[in-house]
C-alpha cells in the first residue's frame, strides 16, 4: 500500500509559484530522493505537505487518512515526521530531553518516554551527549539530532531536508548508514539533498524538480543520465558531482 | 541533588520557625517576599516555561481579588471559595485573551501587546464599576476570623503566604517532570518545531495560561485581605504587572527557584527604600535599582542571577530532571 | 446629536491628534530602523514634558521657545541609551527586547518621581487659557499652536529623511540593514541618531502638551500604549501612516465622548488596538 500520495500539489506565492502541480507517491521502506537547484520549491514541498504552509491546490493522503488541510502537529499524530533544513533543535534543554519531547506523543508517562528516547539518541550516536544541553552541539551532531527529534515520533513517512549540507564526506558516510537503518525499520523516506552521494546511495527513486515543476522522475541511474544531459539547464556544479 | 533537597529542607525549616523570633515589621516584609516570589512563580509558568511573554498579568491579581471581595460583601461567602471562584473568572478570561492572542496567531510583542490592552482596558472598566467601588476603591472590613480569612498579627499571613510560595514550587517541579511541562518548554524553545515533533502548541499554551492565570488570582484575594483596600490602579496596574516581573527575571525565569530568589534578593530593597526615602513619592528609588539590575541580567546573565551562580557553585542548586 | 458639539470635538480630536502623530512618528522611526520596539517611549515623553516644566519654572521661558532644547536633551539621552543598552540588544529575540526597555522606562520613570515628587502640576503658560473661535466652534489656542508645531516638527522630519545624507542612511537602513552594511553606512552610528530622533520627537511632544495635561510622573505608560495603538493602526515603520492614525486616534478618542465619560477614552483606543492586531496587523496603511 503507498504510504505518502501527493497529488496536483500547487503552492503560490503572490506572483511566484512555488510548487506547480507535483505528483508523487513513497511507500514503506522506500527512500524518494527529491532533487533540484536552489529555489526549485522542495523546501516549500515539505512545509505543504507537512501543514506548515496551507496548498492553493492538490492533496495529501498518508496511509488511509487525508491529511490536506490539517495541522503540523495533527500529521504528526498520524504518522509523518520532518526535519528542517535549517537544524531548530530546542537549545536551552538536554540532548535527550529534546528527543523526549517526540517520544511522549505516544508514551504519555515520562519515565517510559525516557527510555525510548534515550534509545533513539542512541541509535543516532548521540548517547555520550544525552545530558549535555542541545545548545552545545556543534553543526554535524545538531543534524543528528534534529533526525532524532523526529524519530522519536515513530514516524511511518520521514521527511529529510538537506540533513548531509555542511558534513564532510565521513560525516555523510554515517548519516548515509543511519537512514538506510531507519528505511529498513519500515519506515519510507522523502530525503531532499543536494549531497550527490548521499541521493545515490539511499534512493530507490528520484524526483527532480525545477522552478516547482517535476522534470522528471525516476531511478537514479537514469536520472543521472538526464541531469547530464539538462546539465546546461540546472548549471554546472550542480550535475557536476555525477557527470 | 539530595543535598539540594537537604539545603532546602533546612531553609524551609528555619522559615517556619522565624515567626518566633521576629516582629510584626519583619514578618511583614517576609510576608512581601512571599506574596511577589508567588507571583513571580505564577508568571514564570507561562512567560519562563512556555515562552509567551505578559506584562499584563495584574489583571488576574485584580480578577481574583475583586472577585472574592465582592463575593464576600455581597454574599458573605468565605474568601477561602471566593478565592477558588476568582481563580475560576480568572481562567475564563485567561482563555477568551488566549483564543484571541494564539488563534489569530500574535506571538512575541504583538502578545505582550494584548496582555497590556487588557489589563489596562479592565483596570479602566473596573473603575467605572459603582458596585465594585469605582474610583474610590474597596475598603474591606476587619472581621478577623479564619472563615473570613483575615486575621490578626502578622503571623497567619506569614504563614499563608508561605504555604502559598512552598506550593507554587511544587506545582512547578511537577509540571517540570511532567508531559505537560516538557510540552510547554518546547513551546518555549520553538514553536514551530515543536509542533512538527507533535505538540499540539495551542491547547499546551492555553493550560500553561490558565494555570499560571489561576494561581495568580489566589494571590490577588490574599492580597485582599491583607492590605484591606482595593483599587483598580493598584491592583490592574502596569506598575505592579512590571514589578512582578522583575523577581523571576533578575532571579532566574524558567526556573523552579528562580522567582524566590529573586524575590529574596529585591523584596528587602523596597522595604529599604521605603523606610529612607519615605517623603512623599520617592520610594520609587527601589525600581530604579530593579531597572538596572533587570538590565544587567538580561544583557549580561541572560539566565538570571540563580542560573549564574549555579554555575559557579558546582551544581549544587540546580534541580535535573 | 449636536452637530457643532460634534465639529468642536472632531476638530480637537484632530489637534490633539496632530500630537499623537509626532510621538507616534518617533516609534515608528525607532522601529523602522533598528527593529526595536521602544517601550520606554512614553517615559521619554514624560521626561521631555519636566525638562520644558523645569526650563519654564527657573528661566521663565515658554514651552514653545525651549522646545529646541528639550528635543536636544532627550535626543542625547536617547543617544546614550542606544549606544550603551539598545544597541546590545538589537539581535535579541523581539520579546526578550521588552525587559530592558520596560526597565530603562521603569529607571525614567522612578527618576522623575525622585527629583519632582508625585504631584500633578499645571504650569501657566503664554497661550495658556487662550481660546479661538471660528464661528460656533471654539479652539484652545495651546492646542491649535501644539498642532502646528507638531506637523511642522514632523514635516522636518520627513525632509530629513529625504534630503540629508543621515536622513537617507537611515531609510536605506530601515530598509535593508545587511545592504546598508554593505555600501558602507555605518549601521551603529545610524542606530543611534535613529533612536535620538525618536527620543528628540517625543521629548518635544512632551513640550507641547504642557499647557494641555497635567503634569505628572506617571503619564508614561498612558502615552507608550497610546503610541502603539498609532503606529500599529499606521503600520509599524510606516511615518506617514504614524501621522495619519495619530488623527484618527485623536479623533476616535475625541468623538468618543459623545456616548462615553472621558475616563474611558482609552478603552476606546486599547480595544481599537486589539481589533486592528487581530484583524489587520499591518496597520490600515500597511507596515512591517
Amino acid at each position: 500500500m503507498t504510504l505518502l500520495k501527493a497529488t496536483n500539489i500547487r503552492k503560490q506565492f503572490g506572483g511566484l509559484t512555488a510548487v506547480n502541480d507535483l505528483s508523487f507517491q513513497l511507500a514503506k521502506n522506500e527512500i524518494l530522493g527529491l532533487i533540484g537547484p536552489n529555489g526549485a520549491g522542495k523546501t516549500t514541498v515539505f512545509n505543504c505537505l507537512t501543514g506548515l504552509l496551507p496548498m492553493d491546490a492538490g492533496q495529501v493522503h498518508l496511509e488511509n487518512n487525508t491529511i490536506t488541510g490539517l495541522r503540523p502537529h495533527q500529521i504528526c499524530r498520524l504518522g509523518m515526521a520532518r526535519t528542517f533544513q535549517i537544524v531548530r533543535p530546542f537549545l536551552n534543554i538536554s540532548v535527550l530531553d529534546n528527543a523526549i519531547v517526540g517520544a511522549l506523543m505516544w508514551e504519555k508517562k515520562p519515565a517510559i518516554a525516557r527510555q525510548l528516547a534515550q534509545e533513539i539518541i542512541d541509535f543516532v550516536g548521540l548517547g555520550p551527549y544525552s545530558n549535555e544541553l542541545a545548545e552545545s552541539l556543534p553543526l554535524p551532531l545538531r543534524k543528528r539530532l534534529e533526525l532524532a527529534k523526529a524519530m522519536a515520533t515513530k514516524p511511518k513517512a520521514l521527511l529529510l531536508d538537506e540533513v548531509m549540507a555542511g558534513l564532510t564526506p565521513t560525516e555523510v558516510d554515517e548519516l548515509i548508514r543511519l537512514i538506510d537503518e531507519v528505511r529498513h525499520q519500515g519506515v519510507g523516506v522523502l530525503l531532499i539533498e543536494h549531497v550527490m552521494r548521499g541521493v545515490m546511495a539511499l534512493s530507490d527513486r528520484v524526483i527532480v524538480i525545477n522552478n516547482g515543476t517535476e522534470i522528471a522522475q525516476g531511478n537514479p541511474e537514469d536520472i543521472v543520465n538526464e541531469v547530464c544531459v539538462i546539465e546546461a539547464y540546472l548549471g554546472k556544479e550542480y550535475a557536476g558531482a555525477v557527470c | 541533588m539530595k543535598r539540594l533537597y537537604v539545603l532546602l529542607a533546612f531553609i524551609l525549616l528555619i522559615l517556619l520557625v522565624l515567626p518566633m523570633f521576629l516582629e510584626k515589621y519583619t514578618l511583614g516584609i517576609f510576608i512581601m517576599i512571599f506574596y511577589y516570589a508567588y507571583l513571580g512563580q505564577s508568571w514564570n509558568i507561562l512567560t519562563g516555561y512556555t515562552g509567551h511573554i505578559s506584562l499584563g498579568h495584574a489583571l488576574y491579581i485584580g480578577i481574583g481579588a475583586y472577585t472574592s471581595t465582592y463575593l464576600a460583601i455581597t454574599f458573605g461567602l468565605t474568601p477561602w471559595v471566593g478565592m477558588i471562584a476568582g481563580g475560576l473568572v480568572a481562567v475564563a478570561v485567561a482563555l477568551f485573551k488566549g483564543f484571541l492572542g494564539f488563534r489569530f496567531g500574535l506571538r512575541g510583542v504583538y502578545f505582550v501587546i494584548l496582555t497590556i490592552a487588557f489589563a489596562e482596558i479592565t483596570r479602566l472598566i473596573v473603575s467605572h464599576i459603582e458596585a465594585l467601588g469605582s474610583f474610590s476603591g474597596i475598603f474591606l472590613d476587619f472581621n478577623p476570623s479564619f472563615w473570613n480569612f483575615q486575621f490578626r498579627g502578622n503571623k497567619p499571613y506569614y504563614y499563608i503566604s508561605l504555604g502559598m510560595m512552598v506550593a507554587s514550587v511544587g506545582v512547578v517541579r511537577v509540571l517540570e517532570l511532567s508531559r505537560i511541562g516538557r510540552f510547554m518548554v518546547a513551546i518555549r524553545e520553538d514553536e514551530e518545531a515543536a509542533q512538527a515533533v507533535g505538540v499540539n502548541s495551542f491547547k499546551y499554551s492555553m493550560i500553561a495560561l490558565s494555570i499560571s492565570a489561576f494561581m495568580t488570582a489566589l494571590a490577588g484575594t490574599f492580597y485582599a485581605n491583607y492590605i484591606f483596600y482595593l483599587h483598580p490602579n493598584s491592583v490592574f496596574g502596569m506598575g505592579l504587572s512590571i514589578e512582578l516581573i522583575l523577581r523571576p527575571i533578575i532571579g532566574g525565569m524558567g526556573t523552579a527557584l528562580g522567582p524566590i530568589v529573586g524575590s529574596f534578593i529585591l523584596t528587602p530593597l523596597s522595604e529599604m527604600s521605603r523606610a529612607y526615602f519615605s517623603k512623599g513619592g520617592m520610594e520609587g528609588l527601589h525600581l530604579v535599582l530593579y531597572g538596572v539590575l533587570a538590565i544587567i541580567v538580561v544583557l549580561f546573565m541572560r539566565k538570571g542571577i540563580l542560573t549564574y551562580l549555579a554555575a559557579g557553585l558546582n551544581k549544587i542548586i540546580r534541580f535535573k530532571s | 446629536m449636536d452637530i457643532s458639539l460634534a465639529i468642536q470635538l472632531m476638530v480637537q480630536g484632530i489637534l490633539l491628534g496632530g500630537i499623537y502623530g509626532l510621538i507616534a512618528v518617533g516609534l515608528s522611526l525607532i522601529f523602522g530602523v533598528m527593529g526595536v520596539i521602544n517601550f520606554a517611549h512614553g517615559q521619554m515623553m514624560v521626561l521631555g514634558m519636566y525638562i520644558s516644566y523645569w526650563i519654564l519654572v527657573l528661566v521663565g521661558l515658554d514651552p514653545y521657545l525651549s522646545l529646541v532644547l528639550v528635543a536636544v536633551v532627550t535626543a542625547m539621552l536617547g543617544y546614550v541609551i542606544q549606544a550603551t543598552v539598545v544597541n546590545r540588544i538589537l539581535d535579541f529575540p523581539e520579546a526578550m527586547q521588552v525587559v530592558p526597555l520596560v526597565s530603562i522606562g521603569l529607571i525614567i520613570e522612578n527618576c522623575i518621581l525622585f527629583m519632582w515628587g508625585p504631584d500633578h502640576r499645571s504650569p501657566n503658560t503664554a497661550l495658556g487659557l487662550e481660546s479661538i473661535h471660528f464661528g460656533d466652534v471654539m479652539i484652545d489656542a495651546s492646542r491649535l499652536m501644539a498642532f502646528v508645531l507638531a506637523i511642522l516638527i514632523t514635516g522636518l522630519i520627513f525632509w530629513f529623511l529625504r534630503n540629508n545624507n543621515i536622513g537617507k542612511s537611515m531609510r536605506a537602513a530601515a530598509d535593508n540593514r545587511i545592504g546598508a552594511l554593505v555600501v558602507g553606512i555605518n549601521v551603529d552610528r545610524i542606530n543611534n541618531y535613529a533612536f535620538a530622533l525618536g527620543a528628540a520627537t517625543t521629548g518635544a511632544a512632551g513640550a507641547l502638551l504642557i499647557p494641555l495635561i497635567p503634569v505628572s510622573p506617571h503619564l508614561g505608560h498612558d502615552f507608550t500604549l497610546t503610541a502603539f495603538v498609532v503606529v500599529i493602526l499606521g503600520g509599524m515603520g510606516n511615518l506617514v501612516g504614524a501621522l495619519v492614525g495619530g488623527l484618527i486616534l485623536g479623533v476616535a478618542e475625541s468623538m468618543s465622548t459623545l456616548w462615553l465619560p472621558p475616563t474611558l477614552k482609552h478603552v476606546v483606543s486599547f480595544s481599537l488596538l486589539v481589533l486592528i492586531m487581530l484583524f489587520k496587523p499591518k496597520g490600515l496603511f500597511g507596515g512591517k
